[in-house]
């Protein structure tokens, strides 16, 4: 089975890679564009999934890479990558650094309600200000370049190119949160999650590990977020809005919350759902809300719970 | 600003803060007793908007709307309870937030099919169309003056329910220790349908009783939504005391806010919010662990 | 040797027949294309504040290619409708949407400004052409202008422009303004801060909220206690509706005057009622403008959808009026789009709002008329400005 499931990763990230030569560009675009969403939603797992912290401010840290990338890039020059891309991640982090030791002092059910409230604080802050175009957005007049010696490495304006790097980073951020997952840092995370009483007396700092976590987690959704502002060249307070952040967790738990990998399938579906839906009725939304309140009813543990327990045995990491 | 446009102003944040402790009693009141976190809270407080718009048009008169508004979304509360809600009793938070979300899209395309998508106006009452002169130029609605009294009324019979009555003592149980009052046996099926649809009958109270005032159009719950869930983390979860506190908190900082510094008139509401959880993590008035 | 030859001849000729039907495929020939139907998508917002007015358009762009008989430049019209429910986030997605998925062959859009400046921006990208029936952001025609950008209803500074004077004309030296903080906002009170102060009144003070936001009870407390002449105020929708009858709630009324872009009282009105009774404002239609294509545009859309047509119909008719001036010069041939859009550019309409023009940037040239509400309509009073066309700042391409 082990073998079985490496030869269908295998054969998926070949398909991933030659995508660009069989499917129209609109699909392309929309083929990057879900995966920009999964980079958000499998960040987003590291807490909730990993963690058993459900964060419902996520998007503020995907927005807000966005939002330095519209801020920094010159309005009539390509910004340059080297530069907007570090800056860009530092300020996820230091947000996620600032609003993760605020909320991490509460628990349960305050935990959301505080994440949610600060989101919300953040996005009203882009929202009501006319600080980056308020409620408006701004635009990215031009992709990044990444130029080394005067040669521009990534030529990011080319649709596939884009695609490939964010195929690229994406694989990055399975490999990475794979690593940190099984690393001891992972293993405390856990511990804190299943019996919080019993990992702080076994001596696990646990408000710094869940702290690092989130750092960690929100540098990863500005990752996603700097190259969703990147695609689309254009920022809106929305992308910090709650509702961004609520979509990424049904990817997250329509994926399963155990597997590092879990949620791109997750979003791979809410994705094709959503573009499907949209061409068929009006009212997609309707059927959409059906079928998120269907999955919490039947299947608690999504996808990989699902093959789980048709396989009846334990799931490896493509979802 | 002078005294008068002050005391003005004042009036405007309390009445504000009223409405806002309206919709979010209901959530407390849920939360706290079925240890449920319900997103689609302000879809409810949207749809009793529309169904007032909409009673209002059918039978000529607000009172019937008021009325018949309330009954529906008891009654709705009731269907909801025994159809989706109890199942999350005892889940994780992760489920509840799900849920619920689903609901709000579901709600809402169904508010777009039963009655569109259009922002409508509602004729308060007759009898309290009025206004009355507040300064030599500024006059107030009498309506608004009604929806204060209307809302504290409210306000003391939930709080006499509460002191009062069995339900009562079984809501104070549970902002206490949830864990407790369930472990004692007292979730019956009958009291936890009743609270939810009171909850969500509260939720839809409100929206009826703003419409006249504020526009009705789709999106209206969504910000009412997390304003509310502010003032329920403010007060404290559970605790109704704490949610009137919270309330009135929020209504004079979002209307302050807007006067003296226009653009930051949400986010102070978010700082207030956050000076508060740093000073008390569990909420003014909040039991300790949830 | 010959054998090869033979070959690289049938090899040769076999890419030319290849490039031949590549050719034919990306750019039908007229032969061919005569049959087959032309696409337009409609990126409108059909939910949500501004739904009514997407609707509008939507009906009046039909309206006039019904009345044309159906078709553009002999070719028949197929729709495509996209809710972009006035949010800027969703802007460049659902244009990508109707460029990329659906390939539409036009896109007639938008009420927002910020969506529309979205579109613009892939507009300007793709190339595709674009017609904005509403949104009056100024950039559209200023710095995005684009050979296939066109506008068939203002920029903001147009109708705001005219009211500078109006308002200093009737005696009013402090005026207050009031608005949603968004680009439409803005311009709206930068253009009329622009005539006002230069004629030398003073704006006293401007007041914003969030956009869409509809709690205005504080900011109107803080109108009373500042007693202005006059207030200047711009909302749409159902922001205009709920600020309309909270400023006559609040009693301000008949003691300090209301004025604005018609924005502020068009298609509104019958929610609005008698609270809008008396309010001044300036806008390039008026519901009782005396010219016969404005009696024949209403009559048509009370028919087609029992309702009273309004600016936004007149909006979406004027851009169906300009695409089939531009189709009908090429003969339902897209790909000859320079000829199109020459066409376009000289085109003269005679609109229901009177005369109308396009300028270098492709802004309409157009009346601006002061008006009044009376007996529940916006009854014409005066011309506030002739002929105005927008200045088109920084507008570097002007075909």
């Amino acid at each position: 089975m082990q073998r079985a499931a490496r030869l269908i990763v295998l054969a998926l990230l070949v398909a991933a890679v030659a995508l660009p030569f069989a499917a129209p560009t609109y699909y392309m675009q929309f083929a990057t564009k879900v995966l920009i969403l999964s980079m958000l939603a499998m960040a987003l797992n590291l807490v909730v999934g990993f963690g058993g912290l459900v964060s419902v401010c996520h998007a503020a840290f995907y927005g807000i890479a966005g939002y330095v990338l519209a801020i920094s890039a010159p309005k009539y020059e390509p910004a340059s990558l080297w530069l907007t891309l570090p800056l860009a991640l530092l300020a996820s982090s230091a947000a996620a650094l600032v609003l993760g030791a605020l909320s991490l002092r509460t628990r349960g059910v305050y935990f959301i309600m505080v994440t949610l409230a600060f989101g919300e604080m953040l996005f009203y802050f882009f929202h009501d200000t006319q600080f980056a175009g308020g409620s408006d957005g701004a635009f990215i007049n031009l992709k990044p370049e990444a130029m080394l010696f005067g040669v521009n490495l990534l030529d990011l304006d080319r649709a596939r190119v884009f695609y490939w790097v964010v195929l690229a980073l994406a694989v990055l951020t399975i490999l990475l949160l794979h690593t940190i997952t099984r690393a001891p840092f992972g293993r405390a995370l856990a511990a804190a999650r299943d019996n919080e009483r019993r990992a702080r007396s076994l001596g696990f700092p646990i408000y710094r590990v869940r702290l690092a976590a989130f750092v960690i987690s929100g540098a990863l959704a500005g990752l996603a977020g700097y190259f969703a502002a990147a695609q689309f060249g254009f920022v809106a307070p929305e992308m910090l809005g709650w509702h961004q952040s609520a979509i990424a967790l049904v990817m997250v738990v329509l994926g399963g919350q155990r597997s590092v990998a879990g949620p791109l399938a997750g979003a791979v579906i809410v994705m094709g759902l959503e573009e499907t839906l949209k061409g068929l009725t009006e009212h997609w939304k309707l059927i959409e809300g059906l079928i998120i309140i269907a999955i919490v009813l039947a299947f608690p543990s999504g996808l990989q719970g699902l093959v789980a327990r048709v396989l009846a045995e334990p799931e490896s990491d493509h979802g | 600003m002078d005294l008068a446009t002050f005391a003005v102003q004042l009036l405007n944040g309390v009445q504000y803060g009223l409405v806002l402790f309206l919709v979010a009693s209901g959530l407390t009141l849920v939360f706290g007793i079925l240890g449920v976190i319900n997103l689609a809270h302000g879809a409810f407080y949207m749809l009793g908007a529309y169904v007032a718009y909409w009673l209002t048009l059918q039978t000529g008169s607000f009172l019937a709307a008021l009325v018949g508004g309330i009954a529906i979304a008891f009654v709705a509360g009731l269907a909801l309870e025994s159809l989706f809600i109890k199942r999350l009793y005892g889940r994780d938070h992760l489920s509840q937030v799900l849920l619920s979300y689903g609901l709000i899209l579901v709600l809402d395309e169904l508010r777009h099919i039963l009655f569109g998508k259009d922002v409508h106006s509602v004729a308060p009452p007759a009898f309290l169309t009025g206004s009355f002169k507040l300064t030599d130029v500024l006059s107030y609605q009498n309506y608004r003056l009604a929806i204060c009294a209307f809302c504290l009324a409210v306000a003391a019979a939930i709080f006499f329910v509460i002191a009062r009555t069995r339900i009562g003592m079984i809501v104070r149980a549970g902002a206490e220790n949830r864990d407790m009052t369930r472990a004692l046996g007292i979730r019956s099926d009958r009291v936890n349908r009743l609270v939810f649809a009171t909850g969500i009958a509260l939720a839809a109270l409100a929206g009826i009783v703003v419409a006249p005032i504020s526009t009705v159009y789709p999106g209206m719950g969504d910000q009412m939504l997390i304003l509310s869930f502010v003032v329920v983390v403010l007060g404290g979860i559970g605790s109704i005391t704490g949610a009137a506190i919270g309330a009135l908190l929020i209504g004079l900082t979002d209307t302050f806010g807007q006067v003296l510094f226009p653009s930051f008139a949400s986010i102070s509401i978010y700082l207030v919010m956050a000076a508060i959880l740093l000073w008390r993590p569990h909420g003014i008035l909040g039991a300790r662990d949830v | 040797m010959s054998k090869i030859e033979m070959l690289g001849a049938t090899r040769r000729d076999l890419l030319k027949g290849a490039a031949a039907a590549g050719l034919a495929g990306a750019f039908p020939l007229p032969a061919l294309a005569q049959g087959a139907p032309l696409k337009v998508g409609f990126m409108l917002p059909y939910t949500g504040t501004y739904a009514k007015l997407g609707k509008f358009i939507d009906e009046g762009f039909r309206l006039k290619v019904e009345m044309l008989g159906g078709k553009l430049g002999g070719r028949a019209i197929e729709y495509v409708q996209v809710d972009d429910e006035s949010e800027p986030a969703k802007g460049t997605d659902n244009m990508n949407r109707l460029v990329g998925r659906e390939k539409v062959d036009f896109v007639v859009g938008t009420v927002h400004s910020g969506v529309a400046m979205a579109m613009a921006k892939v507009a300007k990208d793709t190339g595709t052409t674009l017609i904005v029936p509403n949104a009056g952001a100024n950039d559209v025609t200023r710095a995005m202008c684009a050979p296939n950008i066109w506008r068939t209803s203002f920029t903001n500074w147009q109708p705001c422009f005219p009211m500078g004077k109006v308002m200093y004309d009737a005696g009013h030296r402090n005026v207050m303004t009031i608005t949603w903080r968004y680009a439409a906002g803005q311009e709206d009170v930068e253009a009329l801060k622009e005539s006002f102060v230069k004629l030398g009144g003073k704006v006293t003070e401007e007041l914003y909220l969030p956009f869409p936001q509809v709690e205005f009870q504080a900011l109107i407390t803080q109108i009373a206690q500042k007693k202005p002449d006059a207030v200047f105020a711009f909302f749409a929708g159902g922001g205009a509706v709920k600020f309309v009858k909270d400023y006559a709630a609040a009693g301000l009324r008949a003691s300090i005057p209301l004025y604005g872009p018609g924005f502020l009282t068009d298609g509104t009105l019958p929610a609005q009622g008698a609270d809008a009774e008396g309010i001044k404002t300036t806008l390039h239609y008026a519901d009782d403008l005396d010219n016969p294509a404005n009696k024949a545009y209403l009559a048509a859309f009370k028919k087609k959808v029992g309702e009273e047509g309004d600016v936004y119909g007149v909006q979406g008719y004027d851009a169906a009026a300009l695409l089939g001036i531009g189709l009908d010069a090429v003969k339902g041939d897209i790909a000859a789009r320079e000829k199109m859009y020459a066409a376009m550019q000289d085109a003269k309409i005679d609109s229901p709002r009177g005369p109308i023009s396009f300028s270098k940037a492709h802004n309409v040239v157009q009346n601006i008329y002061l008006r009044e509400v009376k007996g529940g309509i916006n009854k014409y009073i005066a011309v506030a400005h002739a002929n105005l066309a927008d200045p088109a700042l920084g507008c570097r391409v002007a075909s």
